[in-house]
């Protein structure tokens, strides 16, 4: 890993309008995923009079919070189709929004450390493989070749017994990748309101006609949720009611080191996952708090038992300090993929359920959900992650591949 | 950390328990007459409030024994526990 110089900090990105009285699409939330949504209507749609409406501020939520990391090593073939496609987009992001926001394809490592991980994980690298995602198997040997500072002796108490790999995987700068979304849809007429919390939905009958919000009423001809860990909160205000519990999700940086951990490193089984900023710190996350909660927060057993797990694989962060540790709320869903599609109510959709990793998809869940709202149908990539779903069975159970757990 | 009252043991820190979720979930009176919608209903859908919630838990290094807590989401606050054959205090379910 090189030190890269950051990007400079931007002046101002985009307007800061007054909401208008009517939009033909209004997106709730402007975190990553609604800043996509906004933009791809624009680009793909056409369909510039849109606001995106956030309560607190731009990108403030779990788009600040989240350990950056993009990958799509999934094991079935719906969630492998539409991480794939992210993963195809954030290749292309940088140069199509002008904005270096320093995505690294630097590799991820997902360690098996019993004999149950191995054969789930060699099992998921040939999933990987017939779908075409970059996928490899590594015995512990090579393993220490990719990341030198792993510790892969035999003499641990939960042994490296190898990893898969997926080397196109990595890391962006998240806040950045927001302001360039946010730039390129506010160019394109999009108006970005913050400050602006939806208190309730219109209706005409079956159908949703616009918003209230603490900052006036505002039509729309169409209403798109993009609220995360809120989503729920947020649905049954237009009287839907979701499959989805929102749970605290803690990450922690170190102070700042020199480069010494040139990849992505997740655990499943001790549980921790592990990357080193551009600037410096390692970035660590680790499973969900059990218990449901809002409260941006968790608890610090948690933290002591990620931090356990990295000391042990990586005996170097011995003596780093913690810098800061915070929670992000994310919504999780039964099979531990999204909901991405319409709802009981004509012209509301939803975004939702990606619980712990919904970084790594923002491209593809801008582009089909935008695709969704502008359309009123499915794209053929998130068909799969329709609500009904979970009438009909059709689950899409990735809690083998979402790496956190949840 | 939380700080839950199991009704046998007393105040213990929140890792001697098991997290079970929603509280007062009753399994289907006829679970052959419903349809999928009421199935899916039962098995994946959930009260996700910010604010009050009764939930359950497990003391799972003391006395195993379940019992309902009601906590506040958004707060953390631990309002209460009880034990699974009372009533949730407030009403509300």
């Amino acid at each position: 890993m090189t030190a890269e110089a950051l990007p400079e900090h931007p002046d101002f990105l985009w307007r800061n309008p007054d909401p208008k009285r009517s939009y033909d699409v209004v997106i709730v939330g402007a975190g990553g995923h609604g800043l996509a949504t906004a933009y791809y209507l624009a680009k793909n749609h056409g369909i510039t009079n849109v606001a995106v409406l956030e309560k607190g501020w731009l990108a403030g939520g779990n788009m600040a919070r989240n350990t950056t990391i993009i990958r799509s090593n999934y094991l079935w073939d719906e969630s492998a189709a539409i991480y794939e496609h992210a993963l195809k987009l954030w290749e292309g992001l940088p140069e199509e929004l002008d904005y270096d926001f320093l995505f690294s394809q630097r590799g991820v490592l997902n360690l098996a450390h019993t004999l149950q991980d191995v054969r789930e994980g060699v099992r998921r690298v040939n999933a990987n493989r017939l779908n075409g995602v970059d996928a490899e198997w590594l015995e512990p040997d090579e393993v220490a070749k990719v990341c030198p500072i792993l510790n892969v002796s035999s003499r641990t108490r939960y042994p490296v017994l190898g990893a898969t790999f997926q080397p196109r995987a990595g890391i962006a700068k998240h806040d950045h990748v927001a302001w360039a979304l946010a730039r390129r849809a506010d160019e394109l007429g999009v108006d970005l309101i913050q400050g602006c919390e939806v208190t309730g939905f219109l209706k005409d009958g079956d159908r949703v006609v616009g918003v209230d919000t603490n900052r006036g009423r505002i039509h729309a001809g169409r209403v798109g949720l993009a609220a995360a860990g809120h989503s729920s909160v947020l649905a049954e205000r237009a009287g839907v009611r979701l499959p989805v519990q929102s749970h605290p999700l803690q990450a922690l940086v170190s102070e700042l080191h020199e480069p010494v951990h040139p990849t992505v490193v997740m655990s499943n089984h001790v549980h921790v996952y592990v990357s080193q900023a551009h600037k410096g710190e390692l970035v660590m996350g680790a499973g969900v708090d059990s218990y449901n909660g809002y409260g941006q927060r968790g608890s610090f057993h948690v933290i002591e038992q990620q931090m356990a797990a990295a000391v042990e694989l990586f005996p170097i962060f011995a003596r780093a300090h913690v810098l800061r540790t915070w929670g992000g709320i994310v919504d999780v869903t039964p099979d531990a993929s999204p909901i991405i599609g319409s709802t009981p109510v004509a012209g509301l959709y939803v975004n939702c359920g990606w619980g712990t990793g919904g970084f790594k998809a923002t491209p593809a869940a801008g582009w089909t959900f935008a695709h969704t709202v502008a359309t009123g149908e499915p794209h053929p990539l998130n068909a799969p992650f329709a609500l009904d779903r979970f009438t009909t069975g059709a689950l899409i159970d990735e809690h083998g591949a979402a790496a956190v757990a949840h | 950390m939380l700080l839950i009252t199991c009704p046998w043991c007393g105040p213990r820190n929140e890792t001697e328990y098991h997290y079970g979720g929603q509280a007062h979930v009753p399994y289907p009176e006829s679970p052959a007459d419903l349809t999928d919608e009421q199935w899916a209903e039962f098995v994946f859908y959930r009260d996700n409030p910010k604010g009050p919630f009764a939930e359950r838990w497990m003391h799972s290094i003391g006395c195993r024994r379940w019992f309902n807590v009601l906590r506040d989401t958004a707060t953390h606050e631990v309002l209460t526990s009880y034990r699974l054959d009372e009533p949730r205090p407030g009403g509300n379910r």
